[in-house]
């Protein structure tokens, strides 16, 4: 594609496109090869029987997810989804609207499962697999981030990422797997994290960063790496440790461990709190990378866990990690495990025990970008909904001036950022800029109407498409700030009690 | 006895097998089917009770298509709840003595009938309107609409323009319970009404009418959100664990 990619006209606010068909049939990321395939224990090339074997996988799934199962045969097309999805917000490809992306898993479905379809074909949708199907497979089911706008709308809870979870699954199987998500797994169960940053690089980067911390503030702030019989232990996305501006919330994290005079390490073993095993929908991959952090916890000793900022991250932690590698009964049971950064943050500025002068982001006017995975996966704290004012809270205890974007695009019906569910890869920049179009409308509305300078985000994923994809839209990468970074700037050191 | 009355008591004998077999065995393959996962969408309860009275609802109040589609609402709402109406005032057709209840409630029905008729044409004319309903609509999709509106105009038929023996009707049914084949009102209207109703009966557990059953057995609204607080293992999974 020698295409240079540009960003749509912005609406005014998210706006409902005519139908563009097919017009991102031809976008597709890159197919993983054998050394990203085989490691994982997947075919390292389209199996020459893949009709069969798909269909013989999809009726091991359908027998091991109820949601699979329920869903694919409950939706009566309604239509309430068609204009909730991000992707087809930005590209107008009616293949992008949940209920049409969930169809083309549904009609193989129907043609191979369900008597209906086995009578009746194409009056009840049934298809029987081509090899143009399976290619619209591999291409719309990695243009689904799995963030569960379509699910929150749906009258019947129906989630679209379940299927495209499913889908990427069966396409794994019969060996035509995704190499971004792929390629990274692989780097986690080799090295550790999604990266590849191997020990001595870690140790050689939180050096480093001691050294900067120490310049800037004049405070010795440590960021301990395998210290045994620490009581936290932190489990961040690798991106902290180097992309910005990720890793100045790495900073933000540590004064505030430091303030509240925490011990507390990280793990190059566990150096990673992402979990792509979720996006490939493969739950012995994610359990796999989950037993990472469990280890750690024992071999360090720790008797708490804590997320950094990360929204996949934070749902595999939050909703999943007990069922994938609990039960964690060698941990302090008086704190849930995990707990969010947030949790202890909010807290501890409750409390006192961190105390924060917002005019050293007098500077700002800040709004938030609430992850996906966050808003409608998890909690933070025990009250449903604390995913939302938890970060609140701390921004506005961190920022004399905070202002909330439209409330159809915050809170639980945020937009995805464009770049989640294992899509943040530079062959598919097209759509990654077009899906973050209804995000970027509801920010540019603040901008006008609140002068709102800054953006925070709490994910990884978040940090990194929205530093890439703000440009072409004409504003400043700059304007995405950490969570953590604005509670960083604003921290008062030392002085504790 | 007709061959006319023997069809069509073979023909609902038949329907109601169909739908009770059918839907009882997806319901129970709903029910057995595991959710290794918990995946709520939050918001969410999180206690189990919480969970059910949100599935409850979504049920009877369509909760979250309300905050998604507030036309479509107003129409799937006219049509369900109408339809409501009308069942409760069929009762009439299936219980002796009729209560007290199902008796006050016959105006009711005959409104609900065109609540239920006016909501399905609506629904109706959507499938052809916006472009992208009209994307995602199948030619079954279309005929599920047409068959539900045959039925309502059909019993409007009955009522309004060809008056229908219905305590002969009645008698027919009646003896269906005790396999005792008594004779049907040859009145077209009424054939045709019966045979669609058959006809539903018998798509019902093969078709998207399973929502009707599928609603209560969706993971993102029947889940508790306490992942943290209680550890959930799917049987399967539980095979897994090292």
């Amino acid at each position: 594609m020698a295409l240079k990619p540009v960003a749509p006209a912005l609406d005014d606010l998210p706006t409902v496109p005519a139908l563009n068909p097919g017009v991102m049939g031809g976008l597709k990321s890159y197919v993983a090869v054998r050394a990203h395939q085989e490691p994982l224990g997947f075919p390292g090339e389209l199996v020459e029987n893949w009709e069969q074997a798909a269909v013989a996988k999809m009726g091991e799934l359908l027998g091991k997810y109820k949601s699979l199962r329920v869903y694919l045969d409950i939706c009566v097309k309604c239509g309430a989804c068609t204009d909730k999805c991000h992707y087809f917000l930005g590209t107008g490809d009616p293949k992008n609207m949940p209920v049409a992306r969930q169809d083309l898993m549904r009609d193989i479905y129907r043609y191979y499962f369900t008597p209906a379809g086995k009578a009746l074909g194409g009056l009840v949708g049934a298809k029987p697999w081509t090899r143009e199907r399976l290619d619209d497979w591999y291409n719309y089911f990695h243009q689904c981030s799995q963030c569960r706008r379509c699910s929150l709308f749906c009258p019947y809870g129906i989630d679209t990422a379940e299927i495209s979870m499913a889908a990427r699954e069966i396409m794994d199987s019969i060996g035509l797997g995704q190499k971004y998500c792929n390629e990274i797994i692989g780097k986690v169960h080799k090295i550790g994290n999604n990266l590849g940053l191997p020990e001595p690089a870690l140790i050689d980067t939180l050096e480093g960063l001691e050294e900067d911390v120490k310049d800037a503030t004049g405070h010795d702030i440590k960021f301990p790496l395998n210290v045994v019989g620490a009581d936290v232990l932190l489990v961040t996305p690798s991106a902290d440790f180097f992309a910005e501006p990720h890793v100045d919330g790495l900073i933000g994290y540590a004064k505030v461990f430091h303030q509240m005079g925490l011990s507390w390490t990280m793990s190059s073993y566990a150096s990673e709190a992402g979990n792509f095993g979720m996006f490939i929908g493969n739950y012995e991959q994610m359990k796999k990378i989950s037993m990472r952090i469990r280890q750690a916890a024992l071999d360090l000793k720790v008797k708490r866990i804590v997320f950094g900022e990360c929204g996949h991250a934070w749902r595999v932690a939050y909703a999943f990690l007990n069922t994938l590698a609990g039960p964690f009964d060698f941990l302090d049971p008086k704190y849930p495990v995990p707990q969010h950064i947030m949790e202890l943050t909010r807290g501890a500025i409750m409390s006192g025990a961190v105390r924060l002068d917002p005019s050293a982001n007098a500077d700002k006017i800040v709004t938030v970008h609430d992850s996906c995975n966050i808003a409608r996966a998890t909690r933070m704290g025990p009250e449903p909904g604390s995913q939302f004012f938890y970060p609140r809270d701390v921004l506005k205890a961190a920022c004399p001036k905070f202002v909330d974007m439209h409330p159809d695009t915050t809170h639980a019906r945020t937009f995805c950022c464009g770049g989640g569910g294992g899509l943040l890869t530079d062959e598919l920049i097209d759509l990654r800029i077009k899906g973050a179009k209804p995000r970027v409308e509801a920010l540019k509305q603040a901008v006008d109407q609140h002068g709102v300078t800054h953006m925070a985000a709490m994910c990884a994923i978040c940090k990194s498409q929205f530093t890439k994809v703000l440009p072409y839209y004409g504003y400043d990468m700059g304007m995405v700030q950490s969570v953590h970074q604005l509670v960083s700037n604003a921290i008062l050191l030392g002085g504790n009690s | 006895m007709s061959g006319l009355s023997m069809f069509y008591a073979a023909l609902l004998y038949v329907a109601a097998g169909v739908l009770v077999a059918g839907l009882a065995v997806k319901i129970r393959q709903y029910w057995t089917t595991p959710a290794p996962l918990k995946i709520a969408v939050t918001p969410a309860p999180t206690t189990q009770a919480g969970a059910w009275l949100r599935v409850g609802r979504e049920a009877v109040l369509f909760e979250s298509l309300f905050y998604s589609n507030r036309w479509l609402w107003i129409f799937a709402a006219a049509f369900h709840a109408g339809l409501a109406l009308v069942l409760v005032r069929h009762m009439r057709y299936f219980v002796n003595p009729v209560p007290e209840i199902i008796v006050l409630a016959q105006p009711f029905g005959v409104y609900g009938g065109m609540a239920m008729v006016g909501g399905l044409l609506v629904l109706l004319a959507r499938r052809f309107v916006i472009d992208r309903v009209r994307y995602i609509t199948r030619p079954s999709d279309i005929l599920m609409l047409l068959l539900l509106i045959g039925i309502g105009v059909s019993g409007y038929g009955m009522k309004f323009a060809n008056p229908t023996d219905i305590v002969a009707v009645k008698a027919f049914i009646m003896g269906l319970y005790v396999f005792d084949i008594r004779e049907l009102p040859v009145e077209p209207p009424l054939l045709a009404h019966l045979f669609m109703v058959a006809l539903l009966m018998i798509v019902f557990p093969f078709s998207k009418l399973l929502h009707a059953p599928g609603v209560f057995f969706s993971p993102s609204r029947n889940q508790a959100d306490d992942p943290r607080e209680r550890r959930h293992l799917a049987p399967w999974a539980a095979k897994l664990e090292g």
